[in-house]
């Protein structure tokens, strides 16, 4: 188990050399010149933009430029945005927030996946069934930013039950009605995938040996029945949260949530390489991370997956 | 029946939401009766948009609206633009004119920085000299460019590489004569070099700035109307904290406790919290809730027209545009645009047709400038000067204009080249460009090959801001590389004239040359949009399409 986890976590460092070499080259492929869009419809002085480039590096090759990012980030440094914050700041102070609002939103989607779609199992066929189905096609087919606004119009500026933005506000208790939307919008495939397994692990011999022996419908579904359909769940939702990570951006920015989204959308549109290359790899190494701990969980829900 | 129980359940639970959902309509927020009683709070916190200040918070450091707006407030300055534009003495007392090169500022005299220090000469001299210095390459130096000592000419002789742009060390034109007075030499004559000093990069610096310019940046101490609630109350990205400054003298005093900037991330942002009451004043509206936000707020909208200027430039050095042929083209292109059409239908009234090259906001606007004819829409003489144009050199090829597509300009842009298509029967269309920045390169480098929107935010409120850096020769921001002697000799008669009127004159006179030449094809002139809660009274937009956050009251909660 041990040497397994080892070998999982010695698979990160090909991963950040490969994703950071490939994202500084975007950045730096990028047309345009960041320095000419700080001053907007103006035309500065070729002089002043020249020792500008220069403070940036902007104007060494390719390979240097990234020779000084990576240097940097050994030694913990993980460069200086435009306007002189280092971004290691930037990250502390996004992060947490989006990790707040990511987990949320996984909380609500599995939750809501969980009982709605073992209901449904359940009544497989039944009117509930068809309707969660209607439902949940409904959600995926609306885009999230229609959502988002549907969500925001009614539920904080017409009925008063939220506020419209998070801003200051982005500790748990603000962070719901972004949670709520991103959850709504992701919760379908995992509320399909958990009934589709329900369905599979009522059928199995085990369970109608346990009704058989005469315990009661409340003690079969949860002790036996739902441990053992949760594990396409719990693969599906270490996809999302990748997808939260940085699918997040569009929410973030309708409701105002200072995350990592944001920040990387307007780094990215600066041109600032630090910044969108220091988030890029952070989430990379998050997302295998997050990869490895699910994978460690089969382990725990099914006692036949053992890792060697 | 059992196990219909929870299905019976769930199927309640949905219907209720669809039935809350559909049931309820685009329903008004009860009005909650402003029109009785309204007391103003003096220390309540006034709440309004901002957006995370690009740079640490150093004047001649920041050139975007989103630091500028916190730096107008925790600064005073010589001198304030009032609602008018015009300016107001703030720390200085006196600032005299002895002629076009040379300016005496005389300080008033008790005034300090939050931290006690004095307001001095020195406070004035030393912010500027750091602002300019060449190596500090900091984004507003340029605002110094006209000061003795501030090298810029690739002729000069201390700037053999052409590589230097900024001061060397203290600016020979600044000299302090006492404690509350210091002398201005310019290196070249510039009469209304007093009405610029408002701008924020002239704003002082107390010593403790000079000792650690980093940490300043981001716990700046300042000497106006507000301050900074306690250290660290820049939260990035989130917000940032001011509080009325008691010690503040000067005459814009606050009528309200504070002010609070929350910076969104999109306008749609902002102005979903100005419907939801949580923030009090909004400056900007998203472009989907224009053609509803005069409704929505009725007469808490703010639309009046701002110091922003909106054209495009077609250079002289692209094909069939230079010469006599190249007047003809250009006046006949500007009578084939609709600007009332457009300005109506695609901007719903929230940009005014153009009249001339600057902006009504400022002193000397005049809609009748002799030849504004050729910006009102006139198809049939505009047909008959591109005929004109073809007998000299027939047409060929596209004309085409370029934008930024990350501005929400596709729909003027294909407004106008529908309308040369119509009008012309050529084809024509628009170039778009993924971001500014790429555009702004190539027009910088001189490649662009076709027509390029431009644009123009006036630094302060005078009449040479717009027509200087455009279109004299080898200007900073002369895009289409516009030369014509009699324009410069105006330009320059103008600024050496110390007579406010006369220079007015010899300006408008110097617009009727570019009306008739036609450099850029003036537009728009954009408003200043926004609007404001019901819990908030007098609020007025100033000049500068910002609000005058000091004469705010709001209602006691």
């Amino acid at each position: 188990m041990l040497s397994y986890i080892l070998r999982r976590l010695l698979q990160v460092i090909p991963v950040f050399i490969g994703a950071t070499l490939l994202i500084y080259f975007l950045v730096f492929a990028m047309p345009g010149d960041p320095i000419l869009a700080l001053f907007g419809d103006r035309s500065p002085n070729p002089a002043l933009v020249s020792a500008l480039r220069e403070r940036y590096h902007l104007n060494d090759p390719f390979l240097v430029q990234y020779w000084y990012y990576i240097t940097g980030v050994l030694q913990g440094d993980l460069g200086v945005t435009f306007s002189g914050r280092p971004v290691s700041e930037v990250l502390v102070d996004t992060l947490p927030v989006t990790g707040r609002l990511a987990l949320m939103a996984i909380g609500i989607e599995f939750t809501m996946a969980i009982i709605i779609g073992t209901i449904s199992a359940m009544n497989k066929g039944k009117i509930f069934d068809h309707v969660s189905l209607i439902v949940a096609l409904v959600s995926i087919a609306i885009p999230i930013f229609v959502l988002c606004f549907l969500a925001q119009y009614f539920l904080a500026i017409q009925w008063g039950w939220f506020k419209p933005t998070v801003g200051a506000d982005n500790d748990w208790g603000g962070l719901w009605l972004p949670a709520l939307v991103l959850g709504f919008s992701l919760y379908a495939v995992s509320m399909r995938l958990m009934r589709s397994s329900v369905i599979d692990t009522l059928n199995q011999d085990w369970v109608r040996t346990a009704y058989s022996k005469g315990l009661p419908r409340r003690r079969v579904i949860p002790v036996h029945v739902l441990r053992n359909s949760l594990i396409p769940v719990i693969t599906h939702s270490a996809t999302s949260f990748g997808i939260l990570l940085v699918g997040a951006t569009v929410t973030e920015g309708i409701f105002n949530v200072p995350g990592v989204g944001n920040t990387l959308y307007q780094a990215a549109i600066r041109g600032e390489g630090p910044t969108v290359v220091s988030f890029v790899t952070v989430f990379v190494i998050l997302y295998v991370l997050v990869n490895l701990v699910i994978d460690l969980l089969y382990g725990l829900l099914d006692p036949r997956i053992r890792y060697v | 029946m059992k196990r219909n129980k929870i299905a019976v359940a769930g199927i309640a639970l949905l219907a209720t939401g669809a039935m809350a959902l559909a049931g309820c309509s685009a329903g008004e927020n009860p009005d909650q009766g402003g029109g009785s009683e309204f007391q103003a709070d003096p220390d309540a916190i006034i709440l309004t948009n901002g957006t995370e200040p690009e740079h640490p918070l150093i004047p001649t450091n920041t050139n975007e609206v989103g630091g500028g707006k916190i730096l107008d407030e925790i600064f005073a300055g010589l001198v304030y633009y009032d609602g008018d534009g015009a300016p107001v003495n703030d720390m200085a007392e006196e600032i005299i004119t002895e002629d076009p090169q040379n300016i005496t500022v005389k300080l008033k005299k008790g005034h300090t920085f939050t931290n006690g220090e004095e307001v001095t000469a020195d406070n004035f001299v030393k912010a500027w000299n750091n602002g300019a210095q060449a190596e500090n390459a900091h984004l507003s130096s340029y605002f110094f460019e006209d000061i003795e000592g501030f090298i810029n000419d690739p002729g000069d002789a201390a700037n053999p590489d052409d590589d230097i742009f900024g001061a060397q060390g203290d600016m020979s034109g600044l000299k302090i004569v006492d404690d509350h007075t210091f002398t201005i030499t310019l290196n070249k004559p510039a009469s209304d070099f007093a009405l610029r000093l408002g701008y924020s990069a002239y704003y002082p610096l107390p010593d403790v700035a000079f000792d650690d310019m980093e940490a300043f940046g981001e716990n700046p101490i300042g000497n106006g109307p507000y301050m900074l609630a306690e250290e660290g109350a820049w939260q990035h990205d989130v917000q940032i904290d001011l509080v009325r400054n008691d010690d503040y003298k000067g005459e814009r005093q606050p009528a309200n406790g504070g002010l609070t900037i929350k910076f969104y991330a999109t306008q749609d942002a902002a102005y979903a919290d100005l419907q939801g009451d949580q923030v009090d004043v909004i400056d900007e509206i998203p472009p989907v809730s224009l053609p509803t936000f005069q409704d929505d707020l009725g007469d808490r909208a703010v639309n009046q027209p701002s110091a922003v200027f909106q054209s495009f430039t077609i250079g002289q050095f692209l094909p069939h545009f230079s010469g006599e042929e190249g007047v003809l083209r250009r006046q006949a292109i500007s009578m084939a645009i609709d600007r009332e059409q457009i300005t109506d239908k695609i901007f719903f009234g929230t940009r005014t047709p153009a009249a001339d090259f600057t902006t009504p906001v400022i002193a000397g606007w005049s809609d009748s400038i002799a030849g504004a004819e050729v910006l009102e829409y006139n198809p049939e003489k505009a047909k008959e000067l591109w005929a004109e144009a073809d007998k000299i050199s027939p047409w060929e090829g596209e004309f085409q204009i370029a934008y930024n597509s990350d501005g929400g300009h596709q729909e003027w842009v294909d407004a106008v080249t529908n309308s040369i298509t119509n009008t012309f029967e050529i084809e024509a269309s628009g170039a778009p460009y993924p971001t500014l920045a790429v555009m702004r390169e190539q027009i910088n480098a001189r490649t662009i090959t076709t027509a390029a929107r431009s644009g123009w935010q006036a630094d302060y409120p005078g009449m040479y801001n717009f027509l200087g850096p455009l279109y004299a020769t080898n200007a900073g921001s002369n895009d289409g590389d516009y030369s014509n002697p009699e324009f410069d000799d105006l330009l320059e008669s103008g600024i050496s004239n110390p007579d406010a009127e006369a220079q007015i004159e010899e300006f408008t006179q110097a617009q009727e040359i570019l009306l008739n030449d036609l450099p850029a094809i003036p537009l728009w002139y954009q408003n200043a949009t926004g609007g404001y809660s019901q819990n908030v009274q007098n609020v007025t937009v100033g000049w500068n399409s910002v609000p005058i956050f000091h004469q705010i009251t709001k209602a006691a909660e």
